[in-house]
């Protein structure tokens, strides 16, 4: 293990829990061939978030609805093609400003030489002949991005209100457990829509709120039964009986013991956020237009479907499938290794 | 009865896998008989694989990680049941074999009354009709000595005590006549009083019934009075076998003798309790004469901690908005002297450990005051207590729980010093941390490692050492050595001996084991529901007890061979 060599032999330090871990989820194939997949999507990310891959995907590069490569072109699409070339129109003897335009079409066209819109492209094109490929990598990144961010937040604030809550029980708990139960009580669309309709902006940063303030219920539930579990556990009576505080014992001792905890939950909300930003979308209340999703290019798809264009919903609800999978099985594997014991 | 013996197992060799490429032997190559009708004792600390050995008799090791050398051999009434088809194995094992555990809360089903789970036995092992199985149950409970079967047959088992439990497991267990019974430290769970019934009434139903036990056991002063023959057993070797008599009275081997000497004894105080390794170096010799420690209270001892009427309440919910007043503690009063040593002896829901966790605050007093220097540690505020917790310090019984897992030793040592700024800098601490670490007897190399990589007795140390860190005038144990081995027990309660010699501490001693709190205490204290009954100087206590109930306490201590 790199975690182990790291330290100089002076300070020896024998594997920690994290590393055994570490070591078990390994000698997991499912689970390592989950985390190579959910890598490789975060890379993507990565790359696209700092524009070094499909920046340009609002580039028009093929004819509308161009149809994937290993289709082939189909007649309309080279019709198309054709008919989107600039057309030398025939001299009109009688335009007094023929003379001005001529010059500035040469000018336009030598800025801009044109192009010959292709007919097909690796999967296809949409209606505006972007790249599928590409405005899948980009959507990826929204749809990535908010379920992790939400996911995070989600479970920050259940974290937060469990350990409160489950650490000093009486009035405070009792206190968190009515505001849990007030916000369970409305169904989960509703409660969503409800903030969606409060913060009245689209944007990303408004769905991340929107799912991470109706998220933490879950994470909540579970770290507040491990903090009372916890609490009363010796180890913690120790830190209390040498001094340590209230916020000490809490995140100091017990968080560690419990961030496997938080960990699975986390894997598991960014599955559930990825799939819920799609839906809030495709309903309508999700990204903002000049934004691209999975969720909008699904919303996209149901017109073209009608029409056979079938390759961008392949593409959005593919990457979507593949990725929230591998990330399920590796959440799996995760909690495998983290809690050997239940296996 | 000189035919074949009932159980007869023979060069036994079991090993588990551990991965995929590691295995770790369990026993190697261990023979034994149990003749019928005898009581056969397998005797060995953890490790010893005296466990392993049951459970491969009854088959009920988990069979993808287990492997039995094909050599091996276990044979019951000249049947060989390694190899035995697993119908034919169960078969036997309800009705033949018989089994009881140690903890008899988990091995009894909490939502099925007990008769329906005896009756369940017979039903299925003896083809009886359930109105048969409810009378013969009414019998056997009868029989194991529960008081009002009539009533208790529909009883659950929460609804009954600890002792009463493992009464009904030994009725589900004698149900079917078993030929062999084979109880895997059925008393360990329970308290001194109850162990003592719980193993008379072993004793009548073997004799009574004419079966072979096959008792297991870490406590070698147990099995004196009712085994005819003793097994010792360590590292999954047999290291001695015998008649009782022998292996009591002239051991042969060097490691049983030092079994019987490391548990202190009630009419002995050397100065320092023998460990295995005294023996097994050959440095003690047998029946060497030890240099003994003269222990007591004398009036110008200078007091440390003076508790008066210390009482603790909890309040249980009845009813919709009731709730009834529990004295956990009540009325407790007594002097610590410094450098002397308190015993606190009870059995469980005594209040011992109350009274421990309510000194240090960690439970809140109903009543009453303990006064540190003239201070009212019970009255001030968690501020100005918090100065205080540096000086009075705890140990709690199970060494794996009271360390933080995810800590490095390094850090667990750390952290009271950063607390209460000790020590000057982050170097100094170090330091004075891998000092202590020396002086609990740990090597320096543990310094970085993580709890779970130590033993019990290991770890323990730690938590010794992590108190240390704060230099504490008064320490509390509760129930510090009740976890580990015999043998471990004797060098912590050593090491403890040393530390209050070296620097003075004064020691508050929580334990249900008379033996362990008559070596170490100067004064002991005898508690029976939640108040102190008898409290006196540790050997006019158990030379001359004044409440019946310290009487039958002493009398339940097990005495080794009768």
């Amino acid at each position: 293990m790199t975690m182990t060599t790291l330290h100089t032999p002076m300070q020896a330090r024998s594997p920690g829990l994290w590393t055994l871990a570490w070591r078990r989820l390994c000698a997991d194939r499912v689970g390592m061939a989950a985390l190579a997949v959910v890598a490789a999507f975060l890379l993507l990310v990565l790359l696209s978030a700092t524009g070094m891959l499909a920046s340009d995907w609002e580039d028009e590069v093929a004819v509308n609805y161009a149809p994937p490569t290993f289709v082939g072109a189909d007649a309309t699409a080279r019709a198309l093609a054709r008919a989107q070339l600039p057309r030398a129109t025939p001299p009109n003897a009688f335009d007094p400003l023929a003379a001005e335009l001529a010059e500035l079409e040469a000018q336009v066209a030598q800025a801009h030489p044109p192009v010959e819109k292709r007919t097909t492209l690796p999967f296809g094109a949409d209606k505006w002949g972007h790249d599928i490929v590409k405005k899948t990598i980009k959507g990826g990144e929204t749809s990535i991005v908010v379920g992790l961010v939400a996911a995070l937040l989600a479970v920050a604030l259940g974290t937060l209100f469990g350990a409160v809550s489950g650490f000093y029980g009486g009035w405070i708990d009792d206190l968190f457990n009515w505001f849990y139960s007030i916000f369970t009580a409305i169904p989960a669309i509703l409660m969503i829509l409800t903030v969606a309709a409060v913060l009245q902006q689209k944007g990303v940063a408004t769905i991340v709120l929107i799912l991470g303030l109706t998220g933490w219920t879950g994470p909540y539930r579970l770290m507040r039964a491990e903090y009372i579990k916890h609490g009363a556990r010796e180890y913690v009576m120790a830190a209390d009986a040498i001094g340590a505080s209230g916020w000490q014992r809490m995140f100091g001792h017990i968080l560690p013991n419990v961030s496997h905890v938080a960990l699975v939950q986390m894997s598991i909300l960014v599955v559930g956020f990825i799939k819920a930003e799609v839906i809030l979308s495709f309903l309508g209340f999700g990204v903002p237009v000049g934004t691209v999703s999975w969720g909008s290019m699904l919303n996209e798809a149901q017109n073209e479907l009608i029409l056979g264009k079938w390759w961008q919903l392949a593409a959005a609800a593919g990457a979507m499938a593949l990725l929230v999978t591998s990330f399920s099985l590796f959440a799996d594997a995760l909690r495998d290794a983290l809690d050997p014991r239940i296996k | 009865m000189n035919q074949e013996p009932l159980l007869q197992v023979r060069d036994l060799r079991i090993a588990f896998r551990t991965d995929k490429k590691n295995t770790f032997e369990a026993l190697k190559g261990i023979s034994f008989d149990v003749p019928a009708n005898s009581t056969v004792a397998l005797v060995g600390e953890s490790g010893s694989g005296k466990s392993v050995s049951s459970l491969a008799v009854m088959g009920l090791l988990p069979e993808q990680t287990t492997v039995i050398d094909p050599a091996s051999s276990i044979r019951f009434a000249g049947r060989e049941l390694l190899g035995l088809p697993l119908r034919e194995r169960r078969a036997l094992c309800g009705k033949d074999i018989a089994m009881i555990f140690q903890e008899p809360m988990s091995s009894l089903n909490p939502v099925f009354t007990v008769g329906f789970q005896i009756g369940e036995v017979l039903r299925l092992h003896m083809g009886m009709t359930k109105r048969a199985a409810r009378a013969r149950t009414l019998a056997l409970l009868h029989e194991v000595g529960i008081p009002d079967p009539e009533r208790k047959i529909d009883a659950y088992p929460s609804q009954m005590s600890g002792g009463q439990q493992q009464r009904v497991m030994i009725a589900m267990a004698i149900a079917c006549e078993p030929r062999l019974l084979i109880a895997d430290e059925p008393t360990t769970a329970l308290d001194v009083t109850i162990q003592k019934q719980i193993m008379d009434l072993i004793a009548r139903l073997q004799r009574e019934r004419r079966m072979a036990v096959l008792f297991i056991t870490h406590d070698l002063g147990l099995v004196g009075e009712i085994a005819d023959r003793v097994i010792v057993m360590r590292h999954g070797e047999v290291r001695e076998e015998g008649a009782a008599s022998q292996v009591f009275g002239v051991p042969a081997d060097a490691y049983t003798r030092a079994l019987l000497h490391c548990r202190p004894s009630l009419d002995a105080r050397p100065l320092r309790l023998p460990v295995i390794d005294d023996y097994l170096g050959g440095r003690i010799v047998p029946d060497q004469v030890l240099a003994q420690r003269v222990r007591g209270t004398t009036p110008d001892d200078q007091p440390v901690l003076v508790v008066n009427n210390l009482a603790k309440s909890f309040w249980l919910r009845e009813g919709l908005f009731g709730k009834r007043e529990f004295k956990a503690v009540k009325d407790v009063s007594f002097t610590l002297g410094r450098g002397k040593t308190l015993g606190v002896v009870g059995e469980s829901g005594s209040g011992k450990t109350t009274v421990g966790l309510t000194l240090l605050r960690l439970h809140r007093a109903s009543g009453g005051s303990a006064l540190f220097e003239g201070r009212d540690l019970l009255a001030m505020s968690d501020r100005e207590y918090q100065a205080y917790k540096r000086r009075i310090q705890i140990i709690f019984q199970n060494p794996y729980a009271s360390l933080n897992p995810r800590f490095t030793v390094g850090q667990i040592l750390q952290e009271p010093m950063r607390i209460h700024g000790i020590g000057a800098n982050e170097m100094e601490r170090t330091a004075l941390a891998r000092g202590l670490l020396g002086r609990v007897g740990l090597p320096d190399a543990a310094y970085g490692r993580y709890p779970h990589e130590f033993s019990g007795g290991q770890r323990q140390r730690i938590a010794i050492a992590r108190c240390l860190t704060m230099r504490p005038e008064i320490l509390v144990c509760d129930e510090s050595v009740s976890a580990l081995d015999v043998s471990v027990q004797a060098q912590v309660l050593n090491l403890l001996q040393d530390l209050q010699d070296e620097y003075g501490m004064s020691y508050i001693f929580i334990s249900h084991d008379l033996s362990v709190v008559k070596y170490i205490s100067d004064q002991v204290m005898v508690m029976h529901h939640g108040s102190v009954v008898e409290m006196a100087d540790s050997d006019t206590l158990y030379r001359d007890p004044q409440h019946p109930y310290t009487r039958s306490l002493l009398a339940a201590i097990p005495r080794g061979v009768l």
